[in-house]
């Protein structure tokens, strides 16, 4: 256990990043109730960096309007931040037009969580595979496409015979399954999962899961890992990092994000979780926080979080906390970081 | 019924992975044997076949013109002539299967030229949004205003001889605006769908997008909305005929057979019955063909 | 003293235009007053349609009860008539279901839906009702309760819709409340919060709970007995720590293994290989031999029966015996 901890912290030292968030902005104009009303914005995120280092998964973490999705949308290049950049081998990725956009377009790739959603309905699963070769016909000639399409369900673990059914005819686990094979066609170096294996049942997830990993290992592939199950991103990252309304609060390897937590929520996050209460060798106590998450259009002044928070102070309100080194060497934007035990009331 | 099985896996556990297969499946099986997608399937068929091959119902016969017989005029259903006679002393039912010809032709290339329209401008104003869909919009309320069929007698008038195809312009001039709209509403919901999204990600292009995704899968409500229109078209031209701005003689239509009927109402009634008949059934096998269809595309809209 | 509920060898199938579905094939149930259940199962596994047969909810046709019992307190309610379930809905049993804002009618007051049970099932006046639903929303601690009582569905939070849901389930006191995945739409510091709200209520009232999740977490935190399903039957039943803790079936060992935990980390999961079988087609035999890793002849020639494995325990297996030290999933 301990061994493959200080391998991963080790490793994620001497790998550099391939793609890299810089003071990324996401505002969403909202519909106006009257035409005199004054203007409103949802901050999606609101000033977020993060990097992603070669072959490793970074995991995210966070509440429903933390900005998780948007995140996926901003990284694979769906969405254009309002304000930041979106590195990728150090180039920004908005900044590229046509042939040049295109062909960064193939390294980065994205797995959605509705498996059949993310199939055209009217194509079978070879037209499906076949599509990226298409769009890219250098790539592969055209003789060789038949083989490299087998090749790819293989690889996904499906039955190249079945090349000629619809999207349903197909359980939803194996309909991931061709979504991976279509987000690896290209050989990308970024898959990004957004919420990939939520919508999954317990007995395929853990087979989706694997295939990521093997995926990973054979392809040496990075992938941002974006979920609500927290035992699975602690089990796949190698990175994690938590947001909250738009911001990143903590960020770490995964021992140090989940084994010393610093940030209040964070610790409230992973302790609101029944799954990582029973299957922790560490006790973890309930922390009950109060209410939902508040609205992003109208984030709370000073850190976002002192609404919710168990120790918030006056000071929280009146401004907001910086990401700061912590002892253990991750980053925590909190006034008070620490262990919440034993300083609850 | 295809999506009884949604209910049992949608509604059981987390999320609708395991979801119903597409409303197609399946609920292609056995349609032929639903009677009313039967009956009006076989209405609509007839009456294609009716007027572009005449003759076969004629029995080779002459056409609508020939062996008539001026003397013998509005002569009452017979065992020669079933439907009787007409004014010109023509066999009236060679003229009425003759005259299925102008209005099968005017509903179906009408509703055809709108949906050619509707489809590539709905699809163009609901994938790319933004002013070319606002101008679109726009000028489809501004179309939308025009009051139909005043609109085509204004431009029917403009014609001092008119034919099928002058008739046909004048409707498609001003059908298409509710096809554009129900486009672009259907292609505006699946711009966003994932597959959509997906292959933006790999790289497609516009164009590729449209015509490989957008277009197939949204296409089928309009052609749904379009069969339904096939009648209305029918009926239209009927009624233009009819108040004497349409069709002129010597053409050959069921709206010019109401319209030389209205004269000899008292003495010759099924010279308006029968061309009356024939025009209700074709415009109700046509609506009754688009509405089984519509239910075959999608079970849940009934 | 009767069970609170007991439903015996229920059968449900779906007419589908691919041909039928068995969605429940053979459930035997039984729930004792102030107890909780959990119904453990993944999608397709029929234990949802289990909770809408109990609460008269199936929309028949397409669905239809090819047998069985309900027992309601003794009371059949598959032959009650349509007025006698009405009566007995809201009184005896209620239920809180997965989508809170789809459960309430989102152009009235939040205060009014509660408060129109009072006056429907007790004759309550408005006031009295008002009143009434201002303390239901009390007990369900949704905060400033009587400002907030005028308020529509969406000006509230998922988890306060979600307490809205369970206040207006609990309003009238029933004995027996089936929770169908309350939590899933909901965030986990929420979950949390719910799950804790439905515990307190459930034992504050001596209240039988039947709690439906595909969850094996959820299922731990909240009940003391837990059925597993599994292709429309039920698996293994028991004490939930005992059925959790050591499995006599081999899919609910491998449903709790293939959950991920701390010791895994940097392995491969041990994950139940294929998929559950197509429900217009079932097996002749176990509908779980095509995954299971100890599935012989026997078991794809007929199918086990729940047959006891331990105080209060049954499994469907004709090898549990074996469960416990044979079954390795691929690691």
């Amino acid at each position: 256990m301990l061994h493959t901890a200080i391998d991963n912290d080790e490793r994620a030292v001497a790998s550099s990043p391939i793609m890299e968030l810089r003071g990324i902005k996401m505002h969403y104009p909202v519909a106006k109730p009257m035409p005199f009303a004054p203007k409103k914005v949802v901050k999606a995120l609101d000033g977020v960096d993060l990097k992603v280092l070669g072959s490793q998964t970074l995991g995210i973490i966070g509440e429903s309007g933390c900005g998780k999705s948007t995140l996926a949308r901003v990284l694979s290049g769906l969405e254009k931040p309002t304000e930041g950049k979106v590195l990728f081998d150090g180039v920004d990725i908005n900044e590229l037009r046509g042939a040049e956009r295109a062909a960064m377009r193939r390294n980065i790739q994205l797995i959605f969580q509705d498996p059949y959603a993310s199939l055209d309905p009217r194509m079978t699963v070879e037209q499906i595979l076949s599509e990226p070769f298409e769009i890219h016909p250098d790539l592969v000639p055209k003789g060789g496409r038949k083989a490299k399409i087998a090749e790819l369900m293989e690889l996904v673990g499906l039955n190249p015979d079945h090349l000629g059914r619809y999207p349903h005819n197909f359980s939803g686990g194996q309909q991931q399954r061709i979504g991976i094979a279509r987000g690896i066609a290209l050989n990308p170096k970024v898959l990004i999962c957004d919420e990939a294996v939520s919508a999954l049942d317990v007995s395929v997830r853990a087979q989706v899961v694997n295939l990521l990993q093997d995926l990973q290992r054979e392809l040496g592939l990075s992938f941002v890992f974006i979920a609500h199950d927290l035992q699975i991103v602690r089990h796949i990252s190698d990175a994690v990092a938590t947001m909250y309304l738009g911001r990143v609060v903590e960020q770490g390897s995964y021992a140090q994000v989940y084994d010393h937590s610093s940030h209040p929520y964070t610790q409230a996050l992973l302790s609101a979780a029944p799954e990582l209460r029973q299957g922790s060798n560490t006790a973890r106590e309930l922390i009950m926080l109060q209410g939902d998450p508040p609205s992003p259009i109208d984030p709370p002044a000073g850190c976002r979080f002192h609404t919710r928070c168990p120790i918030a102070q006056p000071s929280c309100s009146a401004s907001e906390p910086d990401l700061e080194e912590t002892a253990q060497g991750h980053q925590v934007r909190c006034f008070f970081p620490g262990p919440l035990a034993g300083r609850l009331n | 019924m295809s999506t009884t099985i949604t209910t049992i896996s949608t509604s059981d556990g987390a999320d609708a992975v395991d979801r119903a297969p597409s409303p197609m499946r399946g609920a292609h099986r056995r349609w032929w044997l639903r009677p009313r997608f039967a009956i009006s399937g076989t209405i609509v068929l007839l009456m294609i076949l009716m007027a572009a091959f005449p003759q076969i119902f004629t029995g080779f016969g002459p056409g609508p013109t020939e062996n008539c017989d001026i003397l013998l005029t509005n002569q009452p259903p017979s065992a020669a002539h079933i439907f009787g006679i007409d004014i010109q002393g023509c066999d009236y039912y060679t003229n009425i299967i003759y005259g299925a010809r102008a209005s099968i032709l005017v509903g179906i290339v009408v509703s055809a030229i709108a949906f050619g329209i509707a489809a590539v401008v709905g699809a163009i104003a609901g994938y790319f949004g933004g002013w070319i869909d606002a101008l679109i919009s726009r000028i489809c309320d501004m179309a939308f205003g025009l009051p139909f069929i005043l609109a085509a007698i204004v431009v029917l008038q403009l014609f001092g001889q008119r034919n099928i195809w002058t008739v046909i312009f004048a409707l498609a001039l001003f059908s298409w605006p509710g096809g554009v709209r129900f486009m672009r509403s259907s292609v505006l919901e699946v711009r966003n769908r994932e597959y959509v999204q997906a292959a933006k990600l790999l790289g497609a292009s516009n164009g590729r997008i449209i015509k490989k995704h957008i277009v197939p899968n949204a296409i089928t409500p309009l052609l749904v909305l379009q069969t339904l229109g096939v009648g209305g078209m029918i009926s239209a031209e009927a009624g233009l005929t009819f108040i004497g701005i349409g069709l002129t003689p010597p053409a050959v239509s069921w709206g010019l057979q109401l319209a030389a009927a209205r004269d000899y109402i008292d003495a010759a009634p099924h010279l308006l019955i029968f061309p009356a008949i024939f025009l209700t059934v074709t415009v109700l096998g046509f609506v009754l063909f688009g509405e089984a269809l519509r239910d075959e595309f999608d079970p849940k809209g009934k | 003293m009767t069970q609170l509920l007991e439903v015996r060898d229920l059968r449900v199938q779906f007419s589908t235009a691919q041909g039928t579905a068995t969605a429940i094939n053979g459930v035997n149930l039984s729930l004792e007053h102030g107890q909780s259940l959990g119904i453990l199962g993944e999608s397709g596994s029929g234990k949802s349609v289990t909770a809408r047969t109990i609460m008269g909810l199936l929309d028949m046709p397409p669905a239809k009860i090819n047998g069985g019992e309900i027992l309601l307190e003794g009371e059949d309610l598959l032959t009650a008539t349509a007025k006698r379930r009405r009566q007995l809905t809201g009184p005896v049993m209620s239920m809180v279901f997965q989508d809170a804002l789809s459960a309430l009618n989102p152009v009235h007051p939040v205060g009014r839906q509660i408060g129109e049970l009072y006056r429907v099932h007790r004759g309550y006046s408005r006031k009295a009702a008002k009143a009434a639903a201002i303390e239901m929303m009390d007990r369900v601690r949704i905060p400033a309760a009587a400002s907030r009582v005028n308020d529509y569905p969406h000006q509230f939070s998922g988890g306060m819709r979600q307490r809205i849901v369970i206040a207006m389930a609990l309003a009238l006191d029933p004995q027996l409340l089936i929770a169908d995945e309350p939590t899933t739409a909901l965030d986990v510091t929420v979950q949390a919060q719910i799950l804790e709200l439905l515990k307190e209520q459930q034992a504050e009232n001596n209240m039988g709970l039947i709690l439906i999740t595909h969850d094996i977490s959820v299922v731990r935190e909240v009940t003391d007995q837990v059925a597993v399903m599994y292709a429309g039957r039920i698996v293994e039943q028991g004490p939930t720590a005992h059925v959790l803790g050591d499995p006599r079936h081999p899919y609910t060992l491998g449903l709790s293994q293939s959950v991920a935990n701390e010791d895994l980390k940097g392995r491969r999961l041990p994950a139940i290989e294929g998929s559950p079988p197509d429900l217009l087609a079932l097996p002749r035999g176990c509908s779980f031999a095509n995954r299971c890793p100890l599935a012989d002849e026997q078991c794809s020639s007929s199918a086990p029966p729940l047959e006891s494995v331990g105080a209060g325990r049954t499994s469907a297996c004709f090898h549990s015996g074996k469960v416990a030290s044979n079954v390795a999933y691929s690691n």
